[in-house]
């Protein structure tokens, strides 16, 4: 069939051979970069799990895994050296329990108010106030739980110098934000008819916040704490400002004592030589920390989707 | 009458249920307003503290003399330019890498397991604690790639670091550009990539924007990774300028200067004894906190006029 003359030379407006050829390297070229920039993330995990791996395989070469978890000395950079990781365990979790002690309530308490009792003009300047409250640089909480809370507490405590009160506290607060924004989130989520058939049941906003928001918003909730108790675990400069850099098992949050993350900054600050066996302990001890974050923010994780795919 | 219907007859007080659920409500109502001023108060208290231990110190002289033993001469210089340093590296690396692995989880990633693991290893990375990020660092650049404790690795490890934040901002970003924008592109004969590069990246650009000055903001007061890799607390001295008179006028030997930065100089100045380095570690807290929050109140402005814009 003859091709009808229309007056128009359709190939004007056909691209050339070349450009389409040029055309189509570029979009397949830019396809394998963003690929390759997509595996980097996938590159770093391997990465920390390779360095923490075979430093502490180096570790564990010289020191049992047994007398690691059992022994309750750790004094690596001493003349008698002992290398059991539970007075830092015991740091670290007096620490993060009482950062938790003060962001559970307060983030559970923030975050129904907010999303449910708040007008949207106090949300508004609210979430960004919590936003930059979530900026202010760790180091800066560390002078601040070291030079404000920490005499401020002696004034009626019996404090004096380093202790995991001020600086679980001052954790807290930090975590504070994230806490809400996680809670406050997975509270939205839960759709407005359930809302308002506990309003048609003759229920009181405190009432269907309770026991319809709340229950229903649960895993994100539980999500939030957990996630939070991951960041005041491996929070470093608040405890390594204010704790102190002595190991020490106790549950006393009235003592000094060092946590995983102010040991390994104590060792980095000094002259550790590479390969020596003190130089292994920290990436042992960061070992412990990566699982440890690692196992809350898998649960996390899980618990964030779950609250997801429901609604 | 109980014994006829069948049900006992309660004298229901509904009067005094409802006055009961109304007090519950302002009660609670009444505790979030007051965890809500007391968490902007903690915040407040802290800015003011900072600032009255702080701002006496703070001079021009303070900006512009190095770090010395003597508290009264000291000052931020060398900091002050090895944070800039350090942020540029980061900047450069985090910005592209971030954008690229971002745009192709959200538009090009096929729905299998490869993409699956990239996704939750994004989050994951995410939650793990940035003094790994250090370990990491330290066992692969420093003492695996012998780099030495330098600025290109300080600003490739806060480069990995944000990583996640700049991918998390940039999926946001691209998920909010409308679907009619790709369809009306790839009906003009663009291809993906053109698609992508000429119309869904610019639109989505300004919330990329918000997400990378979010994560440059963290990157400026992270501590922990850079005390990790070794980074001296005392540098009296700058690195090698980057411009320079002779051809080609540009200079990269500051990459593989020593260096100190802002939070490591306070971190320094907080573990001494004598108050005189407080003041100083205070002062130096303003300047940190002025530049996280300035970066912070821009990003959240930014986001505030993209939410007005979609409105």
């Amino acid at each position: 069939m003859a091709e009808k003359d229309t007056g128009w030379d359709f190939h004007m407006f056909s691209p050339s051979p070349v450009y389409l050829m040029r055309r189509r390297v570029v979009d397949v070229v830019m396809r394998g970069l963003l690929f390759l920039a997509a595996s980097v993330s996938v590159l770093v995990t391997l990465g920390i799990v390779y360095v923490l791996l075979s430093e502490s395989l180096a570790f564990f070469a010289h020191v049992p895994v047994f007398e690691f978890l059992t022994d309750t000395q750790w004094t690596p950079l001493f003349a008698q050296t002992r290398y059991g990781i539970l007075p830092l365990l015991s740091g670290t979790i007096v620490a993060a329990g009482i950062a938790m002690l003060v962001a559970v309530p307060a983030g559970t308490v923030l975050a129904i108010y907010l999303s449910e009792y708040a007008p949207p003009r106090v949300r508004e300047v609210v979430k960004p106030l919590l936003e930059l409250l979530e900026g202010v640089p760790t180091v800066v909480y560390g002078y601040f739980a070291l030079l404000f809370v920490t005499p401020l507490l002696s004034t009626f405590l019996p404090v004096r110098g380093f202790n995991l009160l001020a600086p679980g506290l001052v954790m807290g607060i930090m975590i504070l934000p994230y806490v809400t924004s996680v809670s406050e989130d997975a509270m939205r989520a839960v759709p407005r008819h359930l809302r308002e058939g506990a309003y048609a049941l003759g229920f009181s906003r405190l009432q269907t916040s309770l026991r319809v928001v709340v229950p229903a918003a649960f895993s994100g909730i539980t999500a939030a704490y957990i996630l939070g108790m991951s960041r005041a675990v491996g929070e470093t400069m608040v405890v390594a400002i204010a704790a102190g850099q002595n190991p020490n098992l106790t549950f006393n949050p009235l003592e000094s004592a060092a946590t995983i993350t102010a040991y390994i900054v104590q060792v980095s600050l000094g002259d550790v030589p590479h390969g020596s066996i003190a130089y292994q302990t920290i990436f042992a001890a960061g070992l412990v920390l990566f699982l440890i974050t690692l196992a809350f923010n898998i649960i996390g994780f899980f618990l964030r989707r779950k609250f997801r795919e429901v609604y | 009458m109980t014994h006829l219907s069948g049900f006992r007859e309660e004298q229901i007080d509904y009067a005094g249920l409802i006055t009961r659920a109304k007090r519950g409500d302002l009660l609670f109502g009444l505790i979030g307003l007051v965890v809500m001023m007391i968490a902007i108060l903690t915040l407040m208290t802290l800015i003011v503290d900072l600032a009255l231990d702080g701002i006496p110190r703070l001079s021009w002289d303070f900006l512009t003399n190095f770090p010395s033993r003597r508290a009264a001469q000291a000052g931020i210089l060398s900091p002050l330019v090895g944070t800039t340093l350090v942020m540029l590296v980061t900047a450069i690396l985090a910005i592209p890498l971030g954008v690229m692995a971002g745009l192709y989880l959200e538009e090009y990633a096929p729905k299998n397991l490869l993409t699956n693991i990239i996704e939750i290893n994004v989050t994951n990375l995410a939650g793990v604690p940035s003094i790994i990020y250090g370990l990491l660092a330290l066992g692969l650049f420093v003492q695996t790639f012998g780099m030495g404790e330098t600025i290109l690795v300080a600003g490739m490890v806060l480069a990995l670091l944000i990583l996640p934040v700049v991918i998390v901002a940039t999926r946001e970003a691209i998920r909010a550009v409308p679907g009619e924008m790709r369809e009306a592109a790839f009906a003009l004969g663009a291809d993906k990539w053109q698609t992508m590069a000429f119309y869904v990246l610019p639109v989505a650009t300004p919330g990329i924007l918000t997400g990378a000055i979010v994560g440059l903001a963290r990157a400026i007061g992270e501590t922990a990774p850079i005390i990790t890799i070794g980074a001296l607390t005392f540098i009296a001295f700058l690195p090698p300028s980057p411009i320079q008179a002779e051809p080609p006028f540009l200079n990269f030997q500051w990459l593989n200067s020593p260096f100190t930065v802002m939070p490591i100089q306070m971190f320094n100045w907080v573990s001494r004894p004598q108050e005189a380095f407080h003041i100083n570690a205070a002062a130096t807290g303003i300047v940190l906190m002025g530049m996280t929050l300035l970066m912070n109140g821009l990003a959240v402005w930014l986001r505030y006029r993209i939410r007005r814009q979609v409105k």
